[in-house]
């Protein structure tokens, strides 16, 4: 079966007075229909930028350089490619087929307008329903991420909800179109323990009910471990490794998800474990190594190769995987 | 809300009593009176006046009681009977002569805040939203000319224009035929052909100034998530802009206004003066300079009763904007 989405070789990049960083540059992933991705990676990888870029969001100094963004229609038909579509198609896709949730729910949310007036808002543009209709949406699915007493909660503003429920808010309004697709970009970081698991369990539990998929930005191998279904591991601004997760996280392949892997002590168990125990350090922005960009951070490092030759993306197993040690098995 | 605002009129009141009070004491701080300045002036005029002329004058102004009698003498006329007492220097009212000029000064302020709005909004946000753009940067221009130039030198060059080019008398609010007129069309209309060129002159620098701080108001909100959010909802590009940032970015202004208006006072005095234009404030500076009391009370007293209710006008503007601060003074 088709995916849902496809990003081919996705470049983004941020165009500074002292050079380019090239955040994400050539990022391939495709995220299954009705399926959970979650995309994991060292801070800085470029994990939220491919997220904007999805939908075309990224600002100013960031650009967009090149690549495809497919989406694949329900039944069969040619897919729509968001980095060449119009405007005004690509802002019929956003929210109505795409959804985003994003990291800080204490400023993702306008605080000078209801949490009512912004669902509301979102549905009367995407569907021709009355105020009266989409009121009661909003209504409902406040009511059905966990806010108490919806009816009058319509009403409130942002700033009088706590995180957890400021979050739950902006799930309901990312919903409230019924997506075919929610992106959320680390949605529990800024939240407790005990409230990232309710929000995460929500998160399954809406999925399940609507069948849309979901695009997991996280840290966190043990969240990854817990929801996905595939994974997807991103390096230095390209995606090295994707595949089912019970493979990437049991069996990695790429000597960088291993070393990932390696750095969670009980990966299973939830923890609250950064990915930070990898050896070396991240390269500076503007030098990419050459050839694998892991190359000075491999334990498996092969000298006269990795450093001269980018490696291809070949399928090992269930895995898609971007290593020189891979290649040649195929060839 | 209603608990606020009768809160906010009691501070009112304590405010307005500690300013008048103040300002009585200051009055007194230089050393003599206003029969001191009698005396100068009789003096250079080279007559000499009888000690018991003095005594008199003193008496008949109050001038010989206690400094405390004579301020509440004053301040229970003002309460009770609207009284603002007499202006030695004018031997009349305070009410008669100043109650026009108050009105003239506060056309003229609220006229000039009208001028700085419709200019400066529009300017900011453009500016902001397409900042570095050639236009942005026409603006930044113009706007440090504006805060650069004084205004007294404004004044003088706009006079020149309107004398020049377009044949008005200089200076003054009316053209000699309807100075001592009673109120009509006519005089309101050749009143509106003089108001430009003051409104002009003390509502630039504001404008600059606004201009300034709206650009940089947008500028911070403009790349906050929530807007990044709108976006991912489909909303059309201007339309979320002005949904969002703009009026975000307008409530710091709100809190603003408070201290705009005395901003807009004062500069408006100096330009009456090169002007003189018959506001209040070229009234006021004689006044101080001949310890007229009453007069120069009364005209402190007006202002601070204009500014703090200005204050409490943007207060509740901003409450009325932004439902943070509704809800919070609806808990306190
Ligand atoms: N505003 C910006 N200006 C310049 N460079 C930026 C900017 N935002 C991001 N970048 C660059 O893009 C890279 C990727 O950023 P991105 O936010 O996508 O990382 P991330 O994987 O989401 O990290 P995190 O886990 O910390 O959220 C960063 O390493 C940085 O070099
Ligand atoms: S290509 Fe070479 S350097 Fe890169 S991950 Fe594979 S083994 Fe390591
Ligand atoms: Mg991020």
């Amino acid at each position: 079966m088709q995916p849902l989405l496809e990003v081919r070789s996705l470049r983004t990049h941020f165009e500074l007075g002292d050079g380019v960083v090239k955040a994400v540059d050539g990022v391939s992933l495709s995220v299954p229909r009705g399926r959970t991705l979650a995309v994991v990676g060292e801070s800085g990888c470029g994990k939220s930028v491919t997220a904007r870029s999805i939908l075309r969001l990224v600002e100013k100094p960031a650009r967009i350089v090149g690549g495809e963004i497919l989406l694949h229609p329900d039944s069969d038909g040619e897919p729509l490619d968001l980095l060449a579509a119009k405007d005004k198609r690509l802002r019929q896709v956003r929210w109505a087929d795409i959804a985003m949730v994003f990291q800080e729910p204490m400023a993702s949310l306008s605080l000078v307008h209801t949490i009512g007036d912004q669902i509301i808002e979102a549905v009367r543009l995407h569907e021709n329903v009355g105020k009266q209709a989409a009121r009661e949406r909003a209504i409902e699915m406040l009511g059905r991420v966990g806010i108490p007493d919806p009816q009058r909660r319509v009403d409130s503003y942002p700033f009088q909800f706590s995180g957890g429920m400021r979050q739950r808010a902006m799930i309901a309004m990312a919903l409230s179109c019924r997506p075919r697709l929610l992106i959320a970009d680390e949605p529990t970081t800024a939240l407790d323990v005990t409230t990232q698991a309710q929000i995460l369990d929500l998160l399954q539990d809406l999925q399940q009910e609507f069948g849309m998929a979901i695009m997991l930005i996280t840290h966190d191998l043990g969240v990854a471990a817990q929801v996905a279904d595939e994974v997807a591991v991103m390096y230095l601004g390209e995606v090295v490794e994707q595949g089912p997760a019970s493979a990437v996280l049991s069996h990695p392949k790429h000597p960088y998800t291993q070393a990932l892997v390696r750095s969670v002590p009980r990966l299973g168990a939830r923890g609250q474990d950064r990915l930070v125990a990898v050896r070396g350090t991240v390269p500076p922005p503007y030098e990419r190594p050459t050839g694998c960009r892991f190359h000075p951070r491999c334990d498996a490092f092969m000298a006269g190769k990795c450093d001269v030759t980018v490696p291809t993306r070949v399928r090992s197993d269930e895995i898609d995987v971007a290593c020189l040690l891979y290649g040649e098995e195929k060839s | 809300m209603l608990r606020f605002v009768a809160r906010r009129l009691v501070w009112m009141v304590i405010t307005l009593a500690a300013i008048s009070f103040v300002t009585f004491v200051v009055i007194k701080l230089p050393p003599g009176d206003y029969t001191t300045t009698v005396i100068a002036n009789a003096e250079a005029r080279g007559q000499d006046i009888p000690d018991s002329q003095i005594a008199e004058l003193k008496r008949h102004y109050g001038l010989d009681k206690p400094f405390i009698v004579q301020y509440l003498t004053w301040i229970k006329g003002v309460v009770l009977h609207g009284d603002l007492g007499q202006s030695f220097a004018w031997n009349q009212s305070v009410a008669s002569l100043i109650g026009n000029r108050v009105l003239l000064s506060m056309v003229l302020s609220i006229a000039s805040l009208l001028f700085v709005w419709s200019i400066a909004f529009p300017i900011g946000i453009y500016s902001a939203l397409r900042q570095y753009s050639g236009g942005d940067y026409l603006a930044s221009f113009l706007g440090f000319i504006g805060m650069a130039v004084p205004e007294f030198m404004l004044a003088l060059v706009m006079m020149y224009i309107g004398f020049r080019y377009f044949g008005q008398s200089v200076g003054g609010l009316f053209s000699p035929e309807y100075a001592d007129a009673a109120w009509n069309l006519g005089k309101l209309l050749d009143l509106i052909s003089h108001l430009w060129i003051p409104i002009v002159v003390v509502g630039v620098a504001g404008t600059a100034g606004l201009i300034r701080i709206t650009r940089a108001n947008l500028l911070d909100e403009l790349h906050k998530p929530y807007v990044a959010t709108a976006r991912a909802k489909g909303l059309p590009e201007w339309k979320l802009l002005l949904k969002y940032p703009v009026r975000m970015s307008l409530s710091p202004f709100f809190s603003t206004v408070g201290w705009l208006l005395p901003g807009l006072i004062s500069g408006e005095t100096i330009v009456s003066v090169v002007m003189s234009l018959p506001t209040s404030g070229p009234l006021l500076l004689g006044a101080v300079k001949s310890q007229d009391m009453y007069l120069v009370g009364s005209f402190v007293l007006i202002l601070s009763t204009l500014t703090v209710i200005g204050t409490m006008l943007s207060d509740l503007a901003l409450a009325w904007w932004d439902p943070r601060i509704r809800t919070r003074f609806q808990k306190g």
